[in-house]
């Protein structure tokens, strides 16, 4: 299992031919959204990168990130690109399980020390929580990810659940959930949201670590801008409509089927950073806005708490009628008081009036 | 890691119910004062209707008569503009409608966004000019207040910020989005206490004066 | 993309005017790649994947710049067909995995796709490969 061919010579012993091989660099730059003249860059550096160990971390998820995952591409270049990254432990997808399990994640951890990416999906209840929320063969998260951070290069947060807290997370947070980088302090984190990401922009994100060997290029939640750069809204297809204020009132109506913009029924584009409208789902087929769903903004902190699906996103998550009408209420009672105050005083100017004729008042100079 | 997102939340969620309850509280008493007061009783015969006259100088008010003009070109044309650009963004931006519509239960047509947003960037160079001119004119230096300075600028912020997020000027997103709706509910907050009542008041005025003349049987 | 896609294209109009095109932006760029290689025999790659296009935008790509006299299918990693444009130069690059499934499109603006070029490493060799063949058919081979 030792990282010593280079990726070149391993893809060549599997039978890969040269035109194979330009073809694996033409997919690779597409899948890392890179422009096609960087297939030859990439073939460069295939040439060189050694074969990197990832150890696989799943804490309080769902499993829908490995799920993406294993759709990203069907078989050839899905094991093209997990056979040159050497995934030493995933609970889910690794034969071995219970103790067994945790030894060979042991030992791929002492084998690569200092030099394995370390992937994490789920959240974690964090250091002031319970720890028996979530535990693995009765280690709990925490200390499973502080043990296994010790020695790793980097971490990928994959998911929103790992970059953000995401679902666990959500009010009123049971599990005292906290997100990856919350934890990690002196470690590279790419974070990698999305509930699930967008199959591509996983294997892209690890393609990318092991064709070039060092971290992309981060936004401000620390996500590769190649794929987290735009907003949905930016590249969708529907914002012509938008921009002409065509919009679907509801799910069926005429604008609906017209394919207007889903603004009103609550798309969240505007606010997030995904790569849905370019990559899209399911092998390039569609993505949710092109569906006829609204974006939910699902690759951005505290989206399940950020106010209902299918409302505007200008409309605020909830508004306090109750105490709007009790301010308007109190509002009103000032004014009256008011009033009544400035009529009594009217009223005592009247009465404190004291009435002087011209002499008078020559005298009192 | 979360922060700009919380950010954008305690705006959208507590500090928008705060203001609009603070606006609620400051109106209502502010207006109910007015009209619970109304004016000292009249008793002299009316020689005339008061709703119609106050209806109509509440229009003919609003466009300056010839000598006012000539007087203060830029202050007619340039205020015109802005407030107009003002109302455009405010009351005609899609994203602004559905807000209404869901605080109030009335919608209305909007406008395409780059009509918007090209009212914006007038309004935006207006309101700039407007206070460049008021810094340089010694009269109006002279005479402008505090307050003058504060409701140029909670009028300024909620514009700049919202252009600002609408082209993804400053970032990340719920940051620049959050600040606009800051700004706006900042302008809702001072509103009521300040000479931004005017928004309310300048036509309750205009039919007063109207009313008044109508009443006496005199154009005004 | 070529089938498959949830909303039926037919239904659905095209996004909208000039500005949004993405079909017509993708043009475009075939426009100057065509003419940086006039001018300095520099060929150009175009992904088509991750674009923003609508439903139908991609086949109304593929609609306007039409076939020419080339076709041809390479098999590595699965196949590639390869076809050219109805426009000289302008080539059409479809890699597919050993499922069919598409991994990249590309428009290349050259000769020829350099996915049909005998790699030189290979041609290297090519003689020792030869001389096994003869030797395999003085075995009695074909
Ligand atoms: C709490 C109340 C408000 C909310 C929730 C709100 C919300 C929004 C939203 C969601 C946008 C779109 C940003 C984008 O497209 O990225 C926006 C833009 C904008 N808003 Fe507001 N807004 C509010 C109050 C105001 C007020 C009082 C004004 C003052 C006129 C204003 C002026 C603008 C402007 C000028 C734009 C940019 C329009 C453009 O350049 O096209 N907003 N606002
Ligand atoms: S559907 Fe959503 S992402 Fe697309 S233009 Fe409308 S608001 Fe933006
Ligand atoms: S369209 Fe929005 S909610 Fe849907 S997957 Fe993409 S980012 Fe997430």
């Amino acid at each position: 299992m030792a990282a010593s061919k280079t990726l070149g010579e391993r893809l060549r012993e599997r039978g890969v031919s040269r035109r194979g091989f330009l073809k694996y660099c033409a997919a690779t730059a597409s899948l890392m959204a890179l422009p096609p003249s960087m297939a030859p860059a990439i073939a460069a550096a295939l040439e060189r990168a050694r074969r990197p160990s990832v150890i696989w971390l799943s804490f309080q998820e769902c499993t829908g990130c490995t799920e993406s995952l294993t759709r990203s591409f069907s078989p050839t270049i899905e094991d093209l690109i997990l056979d040159v990254v050497s995934l030493d432990y995933h609970h889910t997808l690794q034969a071995a399980s219970g103790e067994a399990a945790e030894r060979a994640r042991e030992e791929a951890m002492r084998a690569h020390w200092g030099e394995y990416l370390l992937v994490v999906d789920g959240s974690l209840p964090g250091p002031r929580a319970n720890p028996g929320y979530s535990t693995i063969a009765g280690i709990s998260n925490l200390q499973m990810l502080e043990e296994a951070l010790a020695g790793a290069a980097a971490v990928i947060a994959i998911g929103t659940c790992a970059a953000f807290g995401g679902l666990p997370q959500a009010r009123p947070n049971p599990t005292g959930a906290v997100s990856v980088s919350d934890i990690v302090t002196d470690k590279p984190v790419i974070n990698v949201p999305g509930c699930p990401p967008v199959p591509m922009v996983i294997t892209g994100v690890l393609a990318q670590y092991l064709v070039f060997g060092q971290l992309p290029e981060l936004d401000e939640y620390r996500r590769p801008r190649a794929f987290y750069g735009q907003a949905i809204h930016d590249r969708c297809y529907r914002r012509p409509f938008y921009d002409k204020g065509l919009f679907a009132e509801t799910f069926d109506d005429e604008g609906a089927r017209a394919g207007w913009c889903l603004y009103r029924l609550g798309c969240k584009g505007p606010s997030t950073y995904n790569a849905c409208a370019t990559m899209r789902w399911n092998g390039g087929t569609s993505w949710p806005v092109e569906a006829g769903a609204p974006c939910l903004g699902c690759s951005e902190a505290s989206f399940w708490d950020a106010g209902g699906f299918y409302r505007a996103l200008s409309v605020p998550a909830e508004i306090d009628g109750a105490r709007i009408l009790a301010a308007g209420a109190v509002g009103a009672v000032v004014g009256g008081a008011a009033v009544a105050l400035t009529r009594r005083r009217v009223r005592a100017g009247e009465q404190a009036r004291e009435p002087v004729t011209v002499d008078e008042l020559e005298q009192r100079q | 890691m979360s922060d700009p997102m919380a950010f954008l939340l305690w705006v959208k969620g507590p500090m928008f119910n705060w203001a609009l309850a603070i606006f609620a509280l400051g109106t209502l008493a502010r207006l109910l004062e007015i009209f619970l007061l109304g004016r000292r009783p009249n008793y002299a015969e009316p020689r005339g209707g008061e709703w119609g006259p106050g209806l109509r100088t509440v229009l003919t008010r609003s466009v300056a008569d010839p000598g006012t003009f000539q007087r203060a070109p830029f202050d007619v044309l340039v205020g015109w503009i802005w407030h107009v650009g003002f109302l455009i963004a405010l009351l005609l931006f899609i994203p602004h409608i559905e807000l209404i519509q869901a605080l109030i239960g009335l919608g209305w047509p909007g406008l395409p966004n780059p009509v918007v947003d090209a009212a914006t960037a007038v309004t935006l160079v207006a309101l700039v000019a407007t206070l460049i001119h008021r810094l340089r004119h010694p009269v109006k230096r002279h005479l402008s207040t505090a307050e003058d300075y504060l409701i140029w600028t909670v009028t300024f912020l909620p514009l700049i910020t919202g252009y600002l997020a609408y082209h993804r000027l400053i970032g990340p997103y719920p940051l620049a989005l959050g600040l606009h709706i800051l700004a706006a509910e900042i302008f809702l907050i001072v509103l009521p206490f300040t000479k931004l009542t005017h928004i309310f008041t300048a036509f309750i005025a205009r039919w007063y004066n109207g009313a008044i003349f109508g009443r006496k049987g005199v154009q005004s | 993309m070529t089938g498959g896609s949830v909303s039926d294209p037919a239904t659905m109009p095209a996004a909208g005017g000039p500005d949004w095109d993405a079909a017509k932006a993708i043009l475009n760029e075939v426009r100057h790649a065509l003419r940086h290689f006039v001018a300095t025999g520099e060929s150009t790659l175009i992904d088509l994947r991750a674009q923003p296009f609508a439903p139908g935008d991609l086949e109304r790509l593929l609609a306007w710049l039409g076939r020419g006299e080339v076709e041809a299918r390479v098999e590595a990693l699965g196949p590639t067909r390869v076809w050219e444009s109805a426009v000289p130069g302008v080539w059409l690059v479809d890699h597919r995995d050993g499922d069919d499934q598409r991994l990249t499109l590309q428009i290349e603006v050259a000769e020829f796709p350099e996915i049909l070029r005998s790699p030189a490493q290979d041609i290297e060799q090519a003689v020792a490969i030869l001389d096994a063949r003869l030797g395999a058919a003085a075995d009695g081979g074909p």
